[in-house]
């Protein structure tokens, strides 16, 4: 039965994560946005709290799962509670939210993948994603990096760029070609290990935004790891759990981008509102817009869009608690989340004047910070362009 | 517990009147929009339903099931996606009982209800809020109510009221003291005339009037709610509720029409819909009436608990107004000169929904 009210556990996570965020984000907010490159150590708090749950893998499961008496399934709702405490921590700051020790893409990857004697080995490390290459972007699958087997060892070559927490985690999780003949189902995860030779983190980037979490750039030159750090199975078949477990990777992780959206989008509106009422107006809900000023309009309109974004969310996260297929579901959530995102910290800047442009306000920042939230880990257009093959019936030779 | 799935109830109910509006209007929809008319039987068809029926409490002869905002928010979509006209009609019985069975006294009850649980079609019992100025809100109201010699006088004028020509009872908002209620008055009141049909931008199936109120005296018994008056907010929370439901509906009809416009129109040698400039407008237009739905279920949701949902149904009916309008214009660009022509429904879509941001109290949740 449709109801779409906040249940109490989830108001009192909100609440307690948005202490957390006020307390221990907002703080050092600025501090980590001026010193790009610097290790936010007051993130060490966070070490050893599973504050962001990733999907855990369905057969076969660990152990250490049964252990700490957890069930085989999937926690009950551990997906939208996992996208609201994200929007919560990303009111904080989305750039710190990002730079949380062992909370990276690459933890995902393996929590979904790994086999138990990997978890055993890498469960506890933080691990980045590198997927990306100077010359495939969007088009993921079609990255020129290699890995060969060379005796009992994968001998891996190629460069990998916008690497999220390229410098603060332990491990990488790598994305190369181990067939290239055999097009996308030769791409395979593996683990490398920081320090590992012929892996050399090349440099860091300045960025417009989220610069408190770090991004680089990874050179492999004849990088040899372990056969045993193939992540999933070796066998190239189009049946075979390779590529597609990327774009898997990515069905769960959509949502959360959004809600990262969303929680910086809400800092916006909410330090906004602050500022309109501190003038005298008061928000009432009420009168009609012919009757309200300008600001007030715009106001309302961004809030109800803010709200559009956060259930398009929570839609796509409850689905995948209740095992729903949510691939459609997900992009429309990130479509919504990461344009709205964008253009409602654009809109605060512009009703707070002055107020809005000064760095003596976060304001200005949440607009910056926004803007990634349409590009990674699929881009506005990518997600226009699943939503639309999907409600159109087009494969993507129909629909390019 | 937090549900974003239809129950079995519920999704019963929506694909009973999605058949409804299949069989019976959606070929008609377009004779009856020319012809500015909705025939009888049509919304005879509609109270078959039992919708109506099932909400009125046993002691006044219903099935006293009880109403529930989100479940009349499935079935105003649904009837929307038929005709934004229609729905209005449609629903015109629940806009006054509702009201009655919540807010009224118990005198109101018994005299109104019973003739609602019989089965046949209702005499229309409009409720009259929109005022003929561009300032209008429906909070700040120019029609006044004074209290005399135990009696209430009303004097205002008021626009869009549904089907005023042939109504029994007129609910009319007006403002007493500074505060906002309801005052149902007879068709008959000498001091009440219902003027002309009015001609309008869209909404051309649902004839509405304007109604003229001058010194028009009614008995203290007809304030809703009596002494004491209404909750006149969560009125307008329900009736603002509703019409984003209506606008979801219309925004719908929009997107989907659109969609198998642009899977089958040729150009170029390919559908037009395998052009991205094509496909995204509709992505967007998916994604945007899911948006409008939630927001519009989400007031719903606040309401069903009981909660004030003052917030939650303003955001859905800016939204959804905002929404319907821009939906419905892709809808008209998508289909090109083809979407200009009265043959193809887009247009109607797109007139209806400007209504959606103007209207308010046309339908309840």
């Amino acid at each position: 039965m449709i109801n779409l009210e906040t249940p109490e556990y989830l108001n009192n996570l909100r609440s307690s994560m948005n202490n957390l965020a006020s307390g221990v984000l907002r703080p050092v907010s600025r501090k980590y946005d001026i010193c790009e490159h610097e290790y936010p150590k007051e993130l060490d708090i966070f070490r050893g709290m599973s504050i962001l749950g990733r999907p855990k893998k369905k057969k076969n499961d660990s152990a250490a799962d049964d252990k700490s008496g957890g069930s085989s399934k999937t926690k009950k709702g551990i997906n939208l509670s996992t996208v609201a405490t994200i929007e919560e921590l990303c009111w904080g700051d989305a750039g710190l939210l990002l730079s949380i020790p062992n909370a990276g893409l690459g933890n995902a990857a393996i929590a979904a993948v790994a086999s138990d004697e990997q978890l055993e080995r890498y469960g506890k490390k933080w691990a980045a994603m590198a997927i990306t290459e100077p010359g495939s972007g969007s088009d993921s699958g079609s990255i020129t990096s290699t890995a060969k087997l060379d005796g009992d060892e994968w001998v891996l070559n190629g460069e990998k760029i916008f690497v999220t927490c390229a410098d603060r985690s332990d491990v990488v999780v790598v994305w190369a070609n181990i067939d290239k003949g055999a097009g996308k189902s030769g791409i395979k995860p593996f683990i490398v290990e920081k320090g590992t030779p012929g892996f050399k983190l090349e440099h860091l980037e300045n960025k417009l935004g989220i610069r408190a979490c770090d991004t680089g750039t990874f050179v492999m030159d004849d990088c040899r790891i372990p056969r045993d750090n193939i992540l999933g199975s070796a066998e190239v078949s189009k049946d075979v759990e390779g590529f597609k477990g990327v774009m898997k990777t990515f069905d769960n992780t959509r949502p959360m981008v959004a809600s990262m959206a969303t929680g910086i989008a809400r800092a916006a509106v909410d330090f906004t509102r602050e500022k309109i009422e501190e003038s005298g107006i008061k928000l009432d809900y009420k009168k009609n817009l012919n009757n309200v000023s300008s600001i007030e309009k715009e106001f309302y309109l961004m809030e109800a869009n803010l709200e559009a974004m956060r259930l398009l969310v929570w839609r796509a996260a409850w689905m995948a608690d209740n095992e729903q297929f949510n691939n459609v579901e997900a992009s429309m959530a990130k479509a919504k989340a990461g344009r709205y995102g964008t253009l409602i910290t654009q809109k605060c800047c512009e009703l707070l004047g002055p107020l809005g442009f000064t760095k003596e306000y976060l304001a200005e920042k949440w607009m910056r910070d926004s803007k990634i939230m349409d590009i990674f880990e699929g881009t506005g257009q990518i997600q226009h362009l699943i939503i639309a093959r999907n409600v159109l019936g087009y494969s993507s030779k129909d629909l390019k | 517990m937090i549900c974003f799935s239809l129950s079995e109830e519920q999704s019963m109910m929506k694909d009973t009147v999605a058949k409804l509006i299949l069989n019976n209007i959606k070929d008609n929809v377009h004779e009856m929009d020319e012809k500015c008319f909705i025939p009888d039987e049509f919304i005879g068809k509609f109270h078959e339903l039992g919708t109506v029926m099932s909400i009125i409490p046993e002691e006044y002869g219903g099935c006293g099931f009880g109403s529930s905002p989100v479940m009349n928010c499935i079935i105003l979509e649904e009837l929307a996606f038929g005709d934004m006209g229609y729905a209005f009609a449609a629903g015109l019985a629940s806009l006054f009982i509702i009201p009655i069975i919540e807010m009224g006294t118990d005198v109101q009850k018994k005299k109104y209800l019973p003739a609602y649980a019989e089965g046949d079609i209702p005499i229309p019992c409009p409720l009259a809020i929109s005022e003929m100025s561009f300032k209008f809100d429906p909070v700040q109201l120019s029609t006044k109510a004074v209290k005399k010699n135990g009696s209430y006088i009303l004097n205002g004028k008021k626009c869009f009221v549904p089907m005023a020509e042939k109504a029994r009872f007129i609910m009319v908002a007006a403002s007493l003291n500074g505060e906002n209620n309801i005052f149902i008055v007879d068709r008959k009141n000498p001091g009440l005339t219902v003027g002309e049909a009015e001609k309008n931008l869209g909404l051309n199936t649902l004839g509405t009037y304007t109604i003229n109120l001058e010194n028009c005296e009614i008995p203290a018994d007809d304030r809703l709610g009596g002494e004491n008056g209404i909750d006149y907010d969560r009125l307008l929370q329900k009736t603002r509720t509703a019409l984003s439901a209506v606008g979801t509906g219309i925004a719908r009809a929009s997107y989907e029409y659109a969609l198998n416009y642009a899977k089958e129109r040729t150009q170029f040698g390919e559908p037009i819909a395998s052009r991205q400039a094509v496909a995204f407008m509709l992505a967007e237009m998916a994604y945007e009436t899911d948006a409008m739905r939630l927001l519009t279920w989400k007031a719903a949701s606040a309401l069903e608990a009981g909660r004030d949902a003052a917030r939650e149904s303003f955001l859905a009916k800016i939204y959804t107004g905002d929404m319907a309008m821009k939906l419905t214009d892709y809808g008209v660009q998508i289909l090109g000169g083809h979407g200009y022509i009265r043959e193809h429904p887009v247009e109607r879509y797109y007139r209806n929904a400007r209504g959606i941001a103007i209207l308010e109290g046309m339908a309840i949740a």
